[in-house]
């Protein structure tokens, strides 16, 4: 009996592996050619491709910003008039949450990253992968069609009935175009959930899972429930404007109200997908420059796939003053207040960790520093708006238009260029200039109060949001704003400078410049083809910085992952031999 | 040499990124269960609008449900459960290496399939030639009530739908069908299979709850 009972037990012979600094193959030169990139399953690469996209449409989606606040200068028409007005809000709507906010972290950042982290050598489904990237794209075409083809004005919430009559037909390649997006979204959440369960390294158990791995598991779990709500809604208001089917067109029996339900029984999980990556990324940052174990894992954690959870049942106060019941109203009120606590959680458990440890100011600590102002700046008023009677009187208001702006773009965007500065240099193998992140950092932070914090005054002042033309008294206010978003644009501007120069001129940077215990850090930089040489070994979680060095480049002895498996069998069966001469 | 070649077909199949068979059969039927969460979803979007408007509507939805042809909705489900029995049987031919029961069992389910779509399709024009299209078309006279094309919008988008995923699960077993014909599957690999066994199984269960909801109610 007790033979039997040893014989069961595993062994695993580890060793250490040093990754190897600046090696002359990586998975960006392995395989040369622009068709290598086009038809790759690397996630690495398709996380770059990604990222490569999404920069255009940031880029696209801000220059409609600017071009937005530029009109505003002025109480009257300035250089655009009122149609055009309508068409710019809609798309920089559209395509920032489409096409910039909701990729970001999920799709560009977290596809390099996971199977890193997770110590495996792609995704589960490599090829759905990559797939996911084209249907993006195709997506993606959808749209700019429709953009050049005349645009649209609908807002980016396609409300009806309006969508559903207004007689631009552009309405009906954008929505097909959101809804062939959204089944990307709904593959990279699949492909990420099964791979977190199923591919993670041997002694990677859920407990010693980082951070931002939790993060991608709860957004890909409101991927894959919201976005097919989304796309059954946008089908049925295809076809409402197709075949005229009346289920939202009160000229027909139908409901918009119901239109709204359905909308945002996707759209205000959807603003969590926007965030909660951002979440992972700033617990990363903040334990790694403070050089310290995370405070409250399970707590940090299990916030995010409660935030999932309520996220579900809060859709309701986008419609306070849509027609719902009062009592519908109060309970939605309620639930909109519970987000509250695991979002302050997680604030409070970032704080301590920082408590007494060893800070270091690079740039990605100090967008996590912004990202901590600004979020929650935007999490309070995010709380005054769920209040009913608030609600009431800023709905529709510059007011709101600034909260969300506070929690994309002073959250998730914030978090989305502390991630892109922290894992730059496993991406490209470079450093860049930490001089003029900082200033770039800096001009970004003031640029973004300029522009949205007179917005909060002017929304309580009652300045109505998506208005063309205002009365001369917000007009100190809307211009403060404009100059506002012009130094944000300079602040954007000198990013693209240094973060060019670091990809053509930069040095070269280590395999682990900022000394993180994390998984990805211990593969050279840039990571290997397929991430690992020997499928490592896990023994201590993420954030141990009280463990040496030494107790986390672990990796099974002997074999090589998989790869040039001739070796490994022969050298397995030596092994093998050998334990049976013992 | 003969027992390393054996071992090669026994792991041919398995992807670079895996570590053995089991990992990468685990990991693609829980990706399909993944999968066939999101259309439940995305077919929970119309069966939400079928309810809020049957509690508007009551009556019309029992008047409407009258002009459905109970019979051949029934003939459809018994076609429809005896496919979900053939894809079942076909999987169990992979595991058991009974390659001709795996073509033959294919072949059924896609006949069954097939007999599925033409009495949909004759189900379909009988409404046509009666003026009963969707939405704003609609020209049926029979039905005494306003809001009688909601019904049928909403009944053409259901099984319009569902109908959709019929025809996309016949091109899936032909593929399969073409895979088993060279031998493709057996013992040790029919993830294939199974995962579109798995899917051909919600496309069922979606059409039960399809046939009480609007055939049944009146």
């Amino acid at each position: 009996m007790a033979t039997e009972e040893t014989a069961r037990i595993k062994k695993l012979q580890v060793q250490r592996y040093k990754p190897e600094e600046n090696p002359k193959v990586h998975f960006l030169n392995a395989e040369k050619g622009i068709w290598s990139w086009l038809t790759t399953i690397d996630h690495k690469r398709i996380g770059i491709m990604y990222l490569a996209s999404i920069a255009v449409f940031f880029f696209i989606g801000g220059m409609l910003a600017i071009l937005l606040r530029t009109e505003l200068l002025t109480p009257a028409q300035n250089f655009v008039d009122a149609n055009t007005y309508n068409q710019i809000f809609t798309l920089h709507g559209a395509i920032m949450i489409f096409f910039f906010l909701i990729p970001s972290v999920p799709a560009a950042l977290g596809n390099l990253i996971l199977p890193l982290q997770l110590g495996c050598k792609d995704v589960a489904f490599p090829r759905l992968n990559l797939a996911s990237y084209y249907i993006y794209v195709i997506g993606a075409l959808f749209t700019l069609t429709a953009i050049f083809t005349g645009g649209l004005d609908t807002g980016w919430t396609f409300y009806t009935p309006y969508s559903s009559t207004t007689s631009g037909s552009n309405v009906l390649l954008m929505t097909l175009g959101i809804f062939i997006l959204g089944f990307s979204s709904i593959l990279t959440g699949l492909n990420f959930i099964v791979t977190i369960h199923k591919l993670r390294a041997p002694g990677l158990t859920w407990s010693k899972l980082p951070l931002f791995q939790w993060s991608l598991y709860a957004t890909s779990i409101i991927q894959v429930l919201a976005t097919p709500v989304l796309a059954i809604t946008l089908l049925l208001l295809t076809m409402e404007r197709a075949l005229s089917i009346g289920i939202f067109d009160p000229n027909l029996g139908g409901d918009p109200v119901l239109y709204q339900h359905f909308f945002w029984f996707y759209s205000h999980p959807a603003v969590y997908i926007m965030i909660v990556p951002g979440f992972g990324v700033i617990s990363e940052i903040i334990s790694t420059f403070s050089k310290k174990t995370i405070f409250g894992y399970w707590a940090i954690a299990l916030s995010s796939l409660a935030i999932a959870f309520i996220g579900f049942l809060v859709w309701g106060h986008h419609m306070f003053t849509a027609g719902q019941s009062s009592l519908a109203n109060m309970v939605f009120s309620f639930l909109t207040f519970l987000v509250g606590i695991p979002t302050g959680i997680k604030i409070f458990n970032w704080l301590a960790t920082m408590y007494k440890g060893s800070i270091d100011m690079k740039t990605p600590m100090l967008y996590a520093m912004v990202f901590l102002f600004l979020f929650t700046i935007g999490g309070f008023t995010g709380i005054m708006l769920g209040a009913l009677s608030v609600d009431i009187h800023v709905h529709d208001t510059y007011y709101v238009v600034a909260h969300f702006h506070y929690v994309m773009m002073g959250g998730m965007v914030m978090a989305f260029l502390g991630g892109l500065h922290y894992w730059w240099p496993k991406m490209f193998g470079k450093m860049y200039s930490e001089y003029w992140a900082k200033i770039s950092c800096a001009i970004i932070f003031i640029g973004f109060n300029m522009t949205f914090l007179p917005q909060f005054v002017m929304g309580s002042q009652g300045m109505p949001r998506r208005y063309y033309n205002y009365i001369d008294q917000f007009q100190p206010f809307h211009q403060f704003s404009t100059i506002g978003s012009y130094v944000l644009g300079i602040g954007f501007f000198i990013m693209f400078g240094y973060l060019l120069h670091s990809l053509l001129r930069g040095k070269k940077a280590t395999a682990n410049p900022w000394g993180s215990r994390a998984l990805e850090w211990q593969v050279s930089s840039p990571a290997p083809q397929h991430n690992f040489e020997h499928t490592p070994v896990i023994i201590n979680g993420p954030y141990d910085y009280h463990k040496p060095m030494s107790e986390f480049q672990l990796g099974i002895a002997g074999s090589h992952n998989g790869h040039g498996s001739d070796a490994d069998i022969s050298q397995t069966n030596k092994e093998q031999a050998a334990d049976k001469a013992k | 040499m003969s027992q390393t070649s054996a071992i090669d077909q026994l792991t041919a199949h398995v992807q670079h990124h895996f570590v053995d068979s089991d990992q990468q059969f685990e990991s693609a039927k829980m990706g399909m269960w993944v999968f066939l969460v999101t259309e439940i979803l995305f077919f929970g979007g119309l069966f939400a609008a079928y309810i809020v408007y049957r509690a508007w509507y009551p009556d019309l939805y029992i008047m409407a449900s009258e002009q459905l042809d109970t019979f051949w909705g029934g003939v459809n489900t018994v076609v429809l459960i005896g496919s979900s029995l053939t894809v079942a049987m076909a999987i169990r031919s992979a595991q058991l290496n009974q390659q001709k029961g795996i073509v033959i069992n294919l072949l059924i389910t896609i006949a069954l399939a097939f007999v599925f779509m033409v009495i949909k399709y004759f189900e379909y024009s009988h409404k046509f030639e009666l003026g009963i299209f969707p939405g704003a078309y609609y020209t049926f006279e029979g039905i005494d009530h306003p809001q009688a094309n909601i019904f049928f919008s909403i009944y053409y988008m259901m099984t319009g739908l569902h109908g959709v995923h019929v025809i996309v699960g016949i091109g899936l077993m032909v593929w399969l069908l073409v895979k088993a014909r060279k031998g493709v599957f057996h013992s040790n690999y029919y993830t294939p299979v199974e995962i579109t066994g798995l899917y051909w199984h919600l496309v069922d269960i979606i059409w039960i709850f399809l046939f009480p909801l609007l055939y049944l109610i009146d």
